[in-house]
């Protein structure tokens, strides 16, 4: 079991899919939401046949938060469960264990998230929501965990410096983002965290992780009115506070750019993209079933088929839109030896400047509708991949219908809304790349 | 208080334990096709996966990694379909489709809605016996799996580290080569190599058909009939056993690679379910895992990362369900100021502590109640369910063990963990890796407007 290899691990996880005309009427899931006492808004979906339930908090407390202070939200959400009320971290792991609860914080662009999955044994499931519960509303943040938990830190940020994909994404988003809250990575850089004290902590966790700020997400075995609970008890002495602001909009780039980081590895590590979609994007749909097609659907897409089936160029080409509050980056990536860098570049070039001018045929169309059509239950068919679901609809306050209404949209996307979308968001002029390699000249197949 | 709580956790298990229970279904076809079914009724969805009896640990030298070779080149065509057909027809279905080769076995999935099962079974037999191994096709995989190669393990210090220590750590079982292969064995293949591979071991009966989710049992087997029972079964020469030479003494090296972190490995040579001469100690093995690294409360968590703090990272493992015995690994990446030397000696001063104390009680209860919960959080996974089904058949193991789980867990004693820690966990049976990072130089150039 220790070692496995996926024939394209990357595309696992993106949700192929497909259909049937009468799945439709299976109903994705039944969103049930209201607000605690405090204001919280609270998204529940019962499902059986498990005794568990997987509950999460979601702030908007992501990296896009951090200001100046690089890497503090992921310092802060990191440093929750290292003390809290009068446990410290191995009490509060052993508080979890011991009822078999499982226990996570992370933090994203956008979010930080606790996540909670347990039995819903009530003496069990009593002592795993109370343990998240003094988490939350009290942690320590005591001056040895935040040194420690802060050292981790950057020895994170530089065993990233070890791996030319993780420099290439740093690189990537500076590219995309310039001086926008998304331009820098969520971990931070080693000047920053290396600045922070505990008091920065302290006052990022006490100005974000506020009722006003939260939602809550309950999906498991348990009746509505042990949800209403279980919220209410969850957030129970959190201060109401009040929302961030909003962040700043995104520009696209001025002009066209390439860059290249010359780093000892076999492979040059190719990301080419420019600021996309975001979540209330009206064209989201267009770009989402066009990128499909683009490279989206793993083994069949056509960035796939150019690169690897080809040419065998590579063992993994693809590309996505990562919507956001603001718009994430839509970005293409392939890894290829040295020495035949400027080769799959232009590949890939040739097919984004093919696919934007001449957009999907009729053909490539049906097919992709008819795989995400077609698989849609596969993106729910775990309590795990519907709690997700459901975070993201409450987080993004997209419409409850999100799931019931998807596949009529994906349905309603013709060959010229696709043309005209990618036409009017990528524009293949302001493309940013970026590699990170041994160049040509210097690498000796 | 404590003691109340444990309690409570006891008083659960009979009850968790039921309805954890899986059933499985078992019908073999007459060309010796095994197809175990398990119902799954949460989601209108079917997970279906053939696992073939091969992997890396079948492979002579010269041809390693020809395992995973083949499973790239399951999906470049047979007789009836052509290259990436098969892709193209399970994505126009609405499926997930994907294959993966470890030490023990091949396997290919695919997760469709549970009304198109048929559409899995009829590519699947076409491609179990039907394939069109093309020396052009071939030319171009293999520039693919060169690519995986080196983005896995070549710019990868760790698994670079890992193969390194694998290929020390073992004297002559095939888990000494890795599953991707020696680069100039995967540089060398031929269509011949891959075409006798293929019929040695793609075969009825060498293979397991496993299907999770919203089926009736009888109904699959009906299918599985219909589209398998016409292929001809093979003559299967069982493999030889290479079991490991004992080893005789401490071996130690160090791997220098252009990184950032130092790191260290420490492996044990230790029986694994399938070769242990009493099971009871392969149980042990894993609640000794657990008491090291079963989670934040787990000791090398508890006492190198906090406690101590030297530390930024430390973890352990066990490989209960392999085919053959193998390593008890422990690994570690020193805190800022500490050395590779220093987490050698607190590792290995936690072995010591567990070959001369007892384990508590709490802690015991503790693995257990997150075996019994985690036990039912995959079922939450209907493809986590098909995998274990799948890899207990494969190794030999037969998926009855999958029930057996948990009550086996449960019956470890503190006692059994001290023996199997004094009896296994030796320093003459233990390989060590040092990571001794080399400078990375990096420039970093705008080519501007391009």
């Amino acid at each position: 079991m220790r070692i496995c290899f996926f024939k394209k691990t990357t595309f696992l996880g993106l949700g192929l899919i497909l259909l049937t005309f009468g799945q439709l009427s299976h109903a994705a899931a039944k969103i049930d939401n209201w607000q605690t006492s405090q204001g919280s808004r609270v998204y529940y979906v019962h499902t059986e046949g498990l005794p568990m339930v997987d509950i999460q908090v979601v702030f908007n407390a992501g990296s896009a938060n951090d200001g100046q202070q690089f890497g503090l939200a992921a310092l802060t959400a990191g440093l929750l469960d290292a003390g809290a009320g009068k446990w410290n971290a191995d009490e509060i792991a052993q508080r979890f264990e011991s009822v078999g609860a499982q226990f996570n914080i992370s933090s994203s662009i956008d979010l930080a998230t606790l996540s909670l999955r347990t039995l819903t044994e009530k003496p069990l499931f009593d002592k795993a929501l109370e343990t998240a519960q003094v988490i939350l509303t009290q942690p320590t943040f005591k001056d040895a965990d935040f040194k420690r938990e802060k050292n981790r830190t950057l020895a994170g940020i530089k065993q990233q410096e070890e791996s030319p994909g993780a420099l290439a994404s740093i690189a990537f988003y500076k590219a995309l983002y310039a001086n926008h809250p998304y331009a820098h990575s969520e971990s931070g850089d080693i000047k920053t965290v290396s600045g922070f004290k505990t008091e920065d902590v302290k006052s990022f966790y006490k100005k974000y992780y506020v009722a006003a700020n939260a939602i809550v997400v309950i999906v498991g075995d348990v009746s509505k009115e042990q949800a209403e609970q279980t919220a209410e008890k969850l957030l129970s002495g959190l201060p109401v506070g009040k929302k961030p602001e909003g962040l700043p909009d995104v520009t696209q780039p001025l002009a066209g750019a390439q860059q290249h980081i010359e780093f000892p590895s076999s492979q040059t590590h190719v990301l080419v993209g420019l600021p996309g979609s975001y979540r209330k994007d009206p064209d989201y749909f267009n770009l989402y079933v066009g990128n499909h097609i683009l490279g989206g659907s793993g083994l069949v897409s056509k960035l796939f088929d150019e690169v690897r089936e080809k040419r065998g160029l590579a063992y993994s080409a693809s590309s996505s839109f990562m919507p956001l509050s603001k718009p994430g980056p839509f970005l293409i990536s392939l890894q290829t030896r040295n020495d035949q860098t400027t080769q799959a570049l232009q590949v890939l070039n040739q097919t984004l400047t093919d696919f934007i001018t001449k957009g999907p045929s009729d053909a490539e169309l049906t097919a992709a509708k008819k795989n995400i059509t077609g698989g849609f239950a596969l993106r729910f068919d775990t309590n795990k991949k519907l709690a997700n679901y459901v975070a993201m609809i409450g987080f993004y306050d997209m419409p409850l219908d999100y799931l019931d209404t998807f596949e009529q949209k994906v349905e309603a996307v013709t060959v010229a809304s696709i043309t005209e979308a990618f036409k009017r968001r990528v524009n293949p002029q302001l493309l940013q790349t970026i590699t990170v390699g041994k160049s040509a000249e210097k690498s000796v197949k | 208080m404590k003691n109340r709580l444990l309690c409570t956790v006891l008083l659960c298990l009979p009850v968790l334990t039921t309805q954890a229970e899986t059933k499985v279904s078992e019908h073999t076809l007459k060309n010796g096709l095994k197809v175990l079914v398990k119902e799954d009724h949460r989601s209108p969805i079917a997970i279906s996966q053939v696992w073939y009896k091969v992997g890396s640990s079948y492979e002579p030298g010269g041809i390693t990694g020809i395992s995973h070779m083949l499973e790239h080149m399951m999906f470049k065509g047979t007789d009836k379909h052509a290259a990436g057909e098969f892709s193209r027809i399970i994505a126009e279905n609405g499926g997930e489709e994907n294959a993966f080769t470890g030490q023990d076995y091949t396997a290919y999935f695919q997760t469709m809605e549970a009304t198109r099962l048929a559409v899995s079974f009829e590519l699947e037999a076409d491609r179990m016996r039907h394939l069109h191994l093309l020396a052009d096709e071939l030319k171009k995989e293999l520039q693919v799996v060169t690519e995986e190669r080196r983005m896995r393990t070549d710019d990868n210090p760790q698994a670079k580290m890992n193969e390194q220590f694998m290929a020390l750590a073992y004297s002559n079982s095939p888990y000494k080569h890795p599953v991707i292969g020696w680069p100039s064995d995967i540089a060398n293949y031929t269509v011949e190599d891959l075409n006798a591979w293929y019929q040695r071991w793609y075969a009825p009966n060498n293979a397991t058909l496993v299907v999770v989710g919203d089926v009736q049992p009888n109904a699959v087997f009906d299918l599985a009939e219909k589209y398998f029972a016409e292929l001809q079964p093979s003559d299967i020469k069982p493999i030889k056993p290479q079991t490991e030479i004992e080893q005789l003494g401490v071996r130690k090296m160090t791997v220098k690679v252009p990184a950032k972190l130092p790191s260290v490995i420490l492996g044990y040579k230790v029986p694994a379910l399938k070769t242990a001469e009493n099971e009871n100690e392969a149980y042990a093995l894993e609640v000794l895992a657990g008491v090291l690294d079963g989670g934040s409360g787990a000791r090398l968590s508890t006492h190198l990362v906090r406690g101590k703090q030297i530390a930024v990272s430390a973890g352990a493992g066990y490989g209960l369900t392999s085919r053959l015995s193998n390593l008890f690994e422990l690994e570690a990446t020193p805190a800022e100021g500490k050395t590779v030397a220093d987490l050698e000696a607190a590792l290995k001063a936690e072995i010591k502590k567990l070959q001369q104390d007892l384990i508590s009680d709490d802690e015991l209860q503790r693995i257990k109640a997150q075996v019994l919960a985690t036990d039912i959080y995959q079922k939450d996974s209907g493809f986590y369910q098909a995998m274990e089904i799948g890899t207990l058949e494969t190794a030999g193991l037969g998926w009855q063990k999958a029930n057996e789980y948990v009550p086996k867990v449960n019956q470890v004693t503190a006692e059994q963990v001290r023996e199997v820690a004094k009896k296994y966990l030796v320093d003459d049976h233990l390989t060590i890796a040092y990571l001794e990072p080399q400078a990375i130089n990096t420039t970093t150039e705008k080519k501007g407007a391009k």
